[in-house]
Formats: C-alpha cells, structure tokens, sequence
C-alpha cells in the first residue's frame, strides 16, 4: 500500500528512533529501506511480545521506537503488553498489519478477522483502521497525538494475504 | 541398540545466590542500569538501591533481557546488567538471539541457575541440571560468556567480566532456596518508571 521510502521517510520525521520488529510478506518489504538508510535502526527480534520489551527498554531510556509486527503477533504478545502498556504505563506505538483485511485468497475465513480489533480495544490501544493508499496522511496526526497524550497508540495497516 | 554418548560430569559447586548477587551489587558502577527480576529481584531488593535501579516487579515473565536490549541500545555510555532467573531465560530463549544480533556491547546478562521456579514454590525447570546455558549463549552468537560456581572465583572475577565489552553472558550455579516468598513490588510500577527515566536524564 506504501512505498518502503515513504514510510521510512515518515518514521524519521515523527522522530521514531528504534524500529523493533518481526516482519511479514507486507511490512517485511520496508526492512531494507530501513536498514540501507540506517535512520531509525531497525532491531530484529526473534518474536512479538519481545518486541514491545525491547521496545520498553527504548523508551525508559529515552529513545523513541516503534513496534512493527503483523496482527498473529499482537495475539501473540499479551502479557508483554500488559507489563509495558499498564503496569509501567509506557506509550508505545506500533504499526499491525492486519492479515486478510484487504482479501481473503489465501486463508478464507482467517480468524484474525474476529479477533485482532477487540484484542487492541482490551489491551485499551487507540488505534486507526488504514485501509486504503490515501489514508497515509492519517498516520502522522494519530502518532503525534498518542505521543502528546502519554498513551499508546497503533495504526492497524489492512493487508490483502498472508 | 546403541549406548547414551553422554559421559558422568564431575559435581557441580553452587553458590548462595544471595552473596552471588552481593558481589554484582559491590561491583556495579553507580552509572550502571541493574535490572532485576524474580529471585534476584527479591533479594537485590535486600541491599542498597540506587536510582538505577530498575525492579522487574511486577514483570512480563521472561521480559528482562529484552527489556535491557532495548536500554542498552538507548543508552550505549552506560553499561546494563540484567539479573535473570533460568525460569525466566527459558521463558525467552529467542532474546538471547536478538540481543546477540544486536550486539550491544555495553550489555551484561547474568543468569542465576537453581533449576527451579524458585518463587512458586521451586518445581523444577524444564531441563533441570540438564540445559547448558553457557552453550546457548554461544549458539546464540555471544562471544563474552562465562560460568561460575564458585562464589569465590565469581567474586574475584565479576569486576572484570562486567568490563569488557559484551553482549556479555554470564551463568551462575546457585543454590536452591526453599520456602521464600516471591519479590514484592516495592511501588507502583508507573511511578517508578518515571522516576527512573528522571535519573537517566539527571
């Protein structure tokens, strides 16, 4: 849906810091656009719920990350989220891609359909639907007012397959 | 049918893990993070505190060593050290692959290995006097690993392990404890958080 440039473009002008991520066939396209350009560093890990760890570890130490995971992985994070998000009240944003939102070729009747968007609403993450090119102008003003508010943010980025 | 290849190793020492901990606490920098978590948490909490002290209480079980991933990047002058239960390094075996790719060099885990979960009443852990840690750490990539059972040795040595430059592993043999309770958060986590993030700007 977006070019690699443009949204690594983007996460340097938000002044996001730290990229901590585990990749899928949609948001693993803009690693190399990340690490060619070293600007934010992007930090491999080897699953979700360690990502926002590692994430909450930035931000203690006043970096500015962002997690970048797909929706299997928020699923897979919860007590990560927990601990960071509500017990140490840190605001950490992330970017989900949202497996099957665009076209359900490839897993007809993929659950992450029913459960990724009452999974963000439980864990109380203000999130933006992104489902179309031109909603990308709608991701700055969502990061920029979650920063401002202390609270953590996503934006849940539709996906066409697996 | 063929014979185990396995060979009998010669007894393990262990080491009290509170003195174990002492000699991290006597040889930390006071610029130095120390993150501590299950057992070690509850009995760093028994000496001393420094505001860098960053208590895991209450944690994400297993979220102690990316946690101090995630520091050590943010702050590469200031050396992190990680106090880390076997129970919580089995929770999260992947962070030892992150953490060595990243390479941090200003990161330090040490793991306390009692082969028990020690804060729930000491049922073992999954591969009890079986997994290898040290061994881990190096198929994971770490290049700084050491082993210690000997509190003696550990604390000749700590200085000078905690010096060079990591991602570094340490494994403690230590003994097992019986009929402790777990750590006690020791304030509201929101609030010590911030005021954690106020030493690191101060």
């Amino acid at each position: 849906m977006f070019s690699s440039e443009k949204i690594r473009t983007l996460l340097e002008q938000l002044g996001v810091t730290h990229v901590v991520t585990v990749p899928d066939s949609t948001i693993g396209r803009w690693q190399t656009a990340i690490e060619e350009r070293g600007t934010p560093r992007l930090v491999r890990v080897c699953r979700e719920g360690e990502a926002w760890q590692v994430a909450a570890g930035l931000q203690l130490g006043g970096a500015t990350p962002l997690v970048l995971i797909q929706c299997t992985g928020l699923l897979e994070s919860g007590d990560a989220i927990r601990n960071a998000l509500h017990d140490f009240g840190l605001p950490l944003f992330a970017i989900i891609g949202y497996r099957s939102y665009l076209n359900q070729d490839t897993l007809p009747g993929d659950t992450c359909l029913v459960f990724t968007e009452p999974t963000l609403d439980a864990w109380k993450i203000d999130y933006r639907l992104v489902t179309r090119p031109s909603q990308f102008d709608d991701i700055r003003p969502h990061f920029v007012a979650c920063r401002d508010a202390g609270k953590p943010g996503a934006i849940l980025l539709a996906e066409g397959k697996a | 049918m063929t014979s185990p290849t396995t060979t009998p190793t010669a007894p393990r020492t262990h080491m009290p893990a509170k003195d174990a901990l002492a000699a991290v606490h006597a040889a930390r920098d006071p610029r130095d993070i120390v993150i501590t978590t299950m057992t070690p948490a509850r009995d760093w909490m028994l000496l001393p505190q420094q505001p860098l002290d960053l208590v895991l209480v209450p944690s994400a079980m297993g979220s102690a060593p990316p946690l101090g991933l995630g520091l050590a990047l943010a702050q590469p002058t200031r050396r992190v050290i990680v106090c880390n239960g076997d129970g919580s390094m089995l929770m999260n075996l992947g962070a030892l692959v992150s953490i060595a790719n990243a390479r941090p060099a200003n990161l330090v885990l040490i793991v306390f290995v009692n082969g028990t979960y020690e804060v729930t009443g000491s049922q073992p852990v999954p591969g009890a006097g079986v997994v290898d840690y040290p061994a881990l750490a190096r198929a994971a990539g770490f290049e700084s690993v050491h082993a210690y059972g000997s509190l003696h040795e550990w604390q000749s040595a700590v200085r000078r392990i905690i010096a060079v430059p990591g991602p570094t592993f340490v494994a403690l043999d230590v003994e097992q404890v019986h009929g402790q309770p777990g750590p006690k958060s020791p304030g509201p986590a929101r609030e010590r958080a911030r005021q954690f993030m106020q030493a690191l700007r101060g």
